[in-house]
C-alpha cells in the first residue's frame, strides 16, 4: 500500500522517554515536522511545527512546563490549546484574536507517544505481553520507504507478511513510523523478561542495525520516492489582516461544575470543566468568564488558574450581604453536577510580563485575577510581590494555591485603613522604569492605591485595575437619533432615558444584564455616529476604535447613530 | 537554461551583490552562486572586477582576465561587487553617509545562510526579536515592546521605508556602555537590501549605518554581505566587525529554522501583529513589483 499524506492510522512518533522534563521533542511523520512536549501536568503535545508569527520551528522554543515559548519573539502558547497567550511585543495587550497552532491527536501507550491525522482512526490493540509489560527497544531510523521496511522486517524475522506497517514476530512487535515516503524509524516493543533485559536489548539493536544496513544498500539501487508534501493551513482571513480594534461577540458554551467547596469564610470555590473532558478555550491572566445563572442574571467572574491549565476554570464567588441576586445564585442553588452557561474568557485586565517588578494588591474576593497573574509570574520566574488584605485570617481564599507560589506572597488580615495604606506605601516604593502595580479589590481600595501611586511617581499606565461595577456618575443629558439598520426604525433618544429603554419601548428585543455598562451583554456594533462611551467595558483602545457601543450607558457625541440591530 | 524559467524578469534586472570587492583576488578565479547560475569572478590588473558566467572555472585557478570576452554587467559600490543577469539600471540606491569622510566604513563578512533573500530582508527589519535574539546586546527581557512606528512606501525613490521606530537596548553598539531607547529607520530600498540608521552613541546628531545585502544563490538560499558605516572614533574596525558578526551569528540559526524557507506572500500564510507594520509593507511591496524568485507567490 502506498504512503499517503492523509495515511489516517495511529503511528508511534517518539519514546516516552524522549520527553523529559521541560524538553521540547522533533517529531516527524508523514512528511510532517511536529513539536511534542510533555507539560509539568503530564499532558503530551504534539503541534505543528512552526510558530504562526513567522512560522520559526517550535521544537527550538522553550519549555516553560504550562506554556511553550517561541525562540523568535518569545509569543506563549498554552498546554493542551496551542492558543497564543501573551505577545511580548505588545505587552499591555491581551492577544485578542484567536491565534491557535494546529494540535495533533495524542496518545501515550507500551512506553512509546502516539499520534494520527485525526482521532477517528482505531488506536492499534495490543494484547497483554505476557506475564509482563512491553519493553520499547532502541528506536532505529532508517532512510528507506516505510512499506520496503516493513516487508523487509517481516522477512527477517520470518512473519507474515504485513498488510499495514506492523510486524509481530515472535515475543515482539515492530511499527513502522512512516516520517517521509523514504524514510522510516522502527519502533519495537518485546514482551519485557525481566531478567537479562540489557542483553536482549543489545541483541535486538545488533539485529535491527543489520537490518537496516542491508535496507540501505537495496534501496540506494532504488530511485528514491518523491518526499510527501505537506502543505500549511491557513490562518483565518481575520488574523491576516492587521486587525482594527474589533470587539469580539464570544460564544457560549455549556460546562458542568466539577466542584464546589468552602475555599474561605463566605467564598465559595467553584470548579467548572467541559463535559466531554474537553480542555477549556485558552484564557490570559486577569481573564474573567461571564456565567449564566439559573436566575437569568449574567455576572463576570474571574479565572484563578495558572498557565496551561484548561481542564477547568476555577472561580471564586463571594456571598455577598448585599446582592442583587447574583452571589446568592451561585453560592445556594448550583450544586456539583450542575450545568451552566458561560461565556469565552474575555481579559480586560491583561498582564504585562515586561515588568522589572511587579506588584500584585488584592483585597477580599478580588484575590481571584491577581491569583491566576502570581501563578503566571510564577512559572516564568518573573519578580512579583503578592499582598492579600482579609477582614481576618478566615477569610483568606485559596490558600493552597497560594502556598504553592515561590514568590513574596502576604496575607495581611485585620489591619486597619491606616496599616494598610502603610503597607502599600512600603510595597509601591517611589516607581523606577518598568514597574507595573495591579489592583482587585473593592473601590476604596483602588481609589487607595490609585492616590499613593500618584504620590510616588507612578504613572497611570503603570497602575492597573480592573471594574466589576460602573462606579462612575452617567452623563444622560445628551438627546440624539438613533437608527437601527436591521429593524429600519428610526428613535429618538431624550435626555433621561437610555437607548436600551428607547429601543424597548419601540419593541425591539435586546439582551442585557448589568444595565451599568460593566458586563458586555448589551455591546451592539456601531454603524455610523460618534459614541460617548461611559462604560467599564471597552478598553480604551477598544473605545477609540468607535465599532461597539453598551445600549445600556453609552450614548451619542454626534447627532446620529447608526445601529446593527 | 531551466533556471531561466525561475527567475522573473524583475529579479532578473536587478543588480545583485556577489563579493566584497577587497576579497576578490586579482588574476584568481573566485566562484559562486546567484540565481541559481553558476558565476566565476576576477580581478583584473588594474583591479577592477571582472564577472562572467562560469563554465569549465574552478576556484583558485589562475586567469587573465583580459581573456574574458562574455562578461556580465560589473559596478562597485559600498565596498562590494554587484553584477546583474539581465538589464540593470544605471546605478543601484543610494548610501550618501557611505562617503562621509570620517566614517570607518567596512564589509562585515559575507554569511551562507540556509534561508531565502527576502526572508532575511524580513528578520533585518524586525525589532521584536531583540531581547529574545541578540540578549543582552540589542534588547533584553523584560524590555520586549515594540512601540507604535510609521511605515511607508516611498513612491518617488521606490523603497519602503519605517522612521520613528524605537527600542530599549542594553547595548546597542559596541561604543554604547548602558542601555538606552534607541532610534531606528529602516529602508528597503531593493527587493534584497536593507538599510538601517541608527542613534550614534558617540554623536547625537548623526546615525551610525548598517547595511544587508543578500545575494539570492537560489529560491532558499542566500548569502548575506553585511556593510558597516560608523561613527566611532574608538573601536578598530576588527571589533566593530566582531561585534556585526557576533549579531547576525545570533540570526542565522533563527533564519535557518523558519518554515517554509521561502518568503510566503499570501497575507494568511502567518500571522502579523502592529508590530510587524514594516514587514507587512514589505511582503506587498514585493507582491506589487512581481518579485517571484525566493518568494511563494499569493494564488490567483
Amino acid at each position: 500500500m502506498t504512503l499517503s499524506i492523509d495515511d489516517a492510522r495511529w503511528h508511534p512518533i517518539a519514546s516516552s522517554d524522549d520527553l523529559p522534563f521541560r524538553h521540547v521533542f522533533h517529531g516527524q511523520l508523514l512528511g510532517r515536522e511536529l513539536a511534542v512536549w510533555r507539560a509539568d501536568d503530564g499532558n503530551v503535545n504534539i503541534w505543528e511545527n512552526r510558530c504562526l508569527h513567522r512560522g520559526v520551528r517550535l521544537s527550538i522554543g522553550i519549555n516553560e512546563g504550562g506554556e511553550l515559548k517561541c525562540q523568535y519573539h518569545g509569543w506563549r502558547y498554552a498546554n493542551r490549546s496551542a492558543g497564543c497567550t501573551y505577545i511580548p511585543a505588545h505587552p499591555a495587550d491581551a492577544p485578542a484574536r484567536r491565534i491557535q497552532n494546529r494540535t495533533y491527536p495524542v496518545r501515550e501507550a507500551f512506553g512509546l507517544v502516539w499520534s494520527a491525522p485525526s482521532e477517528n482512526a482505531a488506536f492499534p490493540d495490543l494484547p497483554p505481553a505476557g506475564a509482563g509489560t512491553w519493553l520499547p527497544l532502541r528506536p532505529m531510523p532508517v532512510n528507506v520507504a516505510p512499506e520496503d521496511v516493513a516487508a523487509g522486517l517481516a522477512k527477517a524475522f520470518d512473519a507474515e507478511s504485513p498488510d499495514s506497517l506492523t510486524v509481530r514476530a515472535g515475543d515482539a512487535v515492530y511499527f513502522v513510523q512512516p516520517v517521509d515516503a523514504g524514510r522510516s524509524v522502527i519502533r519495537g516493543l518485546i514482551a519485557d523478561p525481566r531478567t537479562d533485559t540489557l542483553a536482549l536489548l543489545r541483541d535486538r539493536n545488533r539485529l535491527l542495525v543489520k537490518l537496516r544496513d542491508r535496507l540501505e544498500r537495496s534501496a540506494a539501487r532504488k530511485p528514491a520516492p518523491a518526499p510527501l508534501q505537506p502543505t500549511y493551513e491557513k490562518v483565518s482571513a481575520e488574523l491576516a489582516t492587521m486587525p482594527d480594534i474589533a470587539v469580539p461577540h464570544g460564544g457560549t458554551m455549556i460546562v458542568v461544575v466539577k466542584r464546589k467547596w468552602q475555599t474561605a469564610r463566605g467564598v465559595t470555590g467553584f470548579e467548572l470543566a467541559d463535559r466531554s473532558g474537553s480542555h477549556l478555550p485558552t484564557f490570559q491572566p486577569g481573564a474573567h468568564i461571564d456565567v449564566h445563572l439559573p436566575n437569568g442574571l449574567v455576572r463576570q467572574y474571574s479565572i484563578t488558574n495558572g498557565p496551561g491549565e484548561l481542564l477547568s476554570y476555577v472561580v471564586g464567588v463571594k456571598r455577598e450581604e448585599v446582592s442583587k441576586g447574583g452571589s446568592h445564585a451561585l453560592a445556594d442553588s448550583v450544586r456539583e453536577g450542575d450545568l451552566l452557561t458561560i461565556s469565552e474568557p474575555r481579559n480586560n485586565f491583561p498582564l504585562r510580563r515586561d515588568a522589572t517588578r511587579t506588584v500584585l494588591v488584592a483585597a477580599g474576593i478580588g484575590i481571584t485575577p491577581i491569583l491566576s497573574m502570581a501563578r503566571f509570574l510564577d512559572k516564568s520566574d518573573l519578580p512579583y510581590e503578592l499582598h492579600y488584605f482579609v477582614r481576618d485570617a478566615d477569610a483568606a481564599a485559596f490558600r493552597d494555591r497560594l502556598n504553592a507560589l515561590r514568590g513574596k506572597v502576604t496575607v495581611h488580615d485585620a489591619l486597619a485603613r491606616d496599616a494598610i495604606r502603610q503597607t502599600i506605601g512600603e510595597a509601591l516604593g517611589r516607581w523606577s522604569f518598568a514597574q507595573h502595580v495591579y489592583i482587585c479589590g473593592p473601590g476604596s481600595m483602588l481609589e487607595m492605591v490609585r492616590a499613593l501611586a500618584a504620590d510616588l511617581d507612578w504613572p497611570d499606565e503603570a497602575v492597573h485595575f480592573e471594574y466589576f461595577r460602573n462606579d462612575r456618575v452617567i452623563d444622560d443629558s445628551s438627546s440624539f437619533e438613533i437608527e437601527l439598520a436591521r429593524s429600519a426604525m428610526t428613535l429618538q433618544v431624550p435626555a433621561g432615558k437610555t437607548i436600551l429603554e428607547v429601543m424597548r419601548e419601540a419593541g425591539v428585543t435586546v439582551l442585557s444584564s448589568c444595565e451599568q455598562g460593566a458586563c458586555g451583554t448589551c455591546m451592539t456594533t456601531v454603524i455610523e455616529g460618534e459614541v460617548d462611551h461611559q462604560d467599564v467595558y471597552l478598553n480604551e483602545s477598544e473605545k477609540r476604535a468607535n465599532k461597539a457601543i453598551m445600549t445600556c450607558v453609552s450614548r451619542a457625541k454626534s447627532a446620529r447613530l447608526v445601529l446593527d440591530i | 537554461m531551466k533556471s531561466d524559467k525561475l527567475i522573473d524578469p524583475v529579479t532578473r534586472d536587478l543588480w545583485q551583490v556577489i563579493a566584497a570587492a577587497e576579497e576578490v583576488p586579482i588574476g584568481a578565479v573566485e566562484t559562486t552562486l546567484l540565481l541559481d547560475t553558476p558565476i566565476a569572478l576576477t580581478r583584473d590588473g588594474e583591479g577592477q572586477p571582472v564577472v562572467w558566467l562560469r563554465t569549465v572555472e574552478e576556484a583558485g585557478d589562475e586567469i587573465d582576465a583580459d581573456e574574458i570576452v562574455e562578461r556580465l554587467p560589473v559596478l562597485v559600490r559600498y565596498g562590494y561587487v554587484w553584477t546583474s543577469l539581465g538589464n540593470p539600471p544605471p546605478d543601484i540606491f543610494p548610501i550618501p553617509e557611505y562617503a562621509e569622510p570620517d566614517r570607518k566604513n567596512m564589509s562585515c563578512g559575507s554569511i551562507g545562510v540556509n534561508v531565502s533573500a527576502p526572508r532575511a530582508v524580513e528578520n533585518f527589519l524586525d525589532m521584536g526579536h531583540f531581547p529574545y535574539v541578540h540578549t543582552d546586546i540589542l534588547g533584553a527581557e523584560p524590555h520586549t515592546e515594540v512601540k507604535e512606528y510609521d511605515v511607508e512606501v516611498s513612491e518617488e525613490r521606490d523603497e519602503v521605508l519605517a522612521t520613528r521606530c524605537r527600542f530599549f537596548q542594553p547595548r546597542a553598539a559596541l561604543s554604547a556602555t548602558e542601555g538606552i531607547e534607541v532610534e531606528y529607520v529602516y529602508r528597503v530600498p531593493h527587493p534584497f537590501c536593507s538599510v538601517l540608521y541608527k542613534s550614534c552613541p558617540e554623536d547625537e546628531s548623526r546615525r551610525d549605518v548598517i547595511a544587508i545585502f543578500l545575494q539570492p544563490m537560489t529560491q532558499d538560499r542566500c548569502r548575506a554581505h553585511l556593510l558597516q558605516s560608523m561613527v566611532d572614533s574608538v573601536s578598530t574596525i576588527t571589533e566593530l566587525r566582531r561585534f556585526q558578526q557576533t549579531i547576525f551569528g545570533q540570526d542565522k540559526p533563527i533564519l535557518e529554522n523558519q518554515m517554509p524557507r521561502r518568503l510566503p506572500l499570501d497575507p494568511r500564510a502567518e500571522t502579523p501583529i502592529r508590530a510587524d507594520k514594516s514587514a507587512i509593507a514589505y511582503r506587498r511591496w514585493l507582491s506589487r513589483k512581481g518579485i517571484a524568485y525566493g518568494v511563494i507567490p499569493q494564488a490567483g
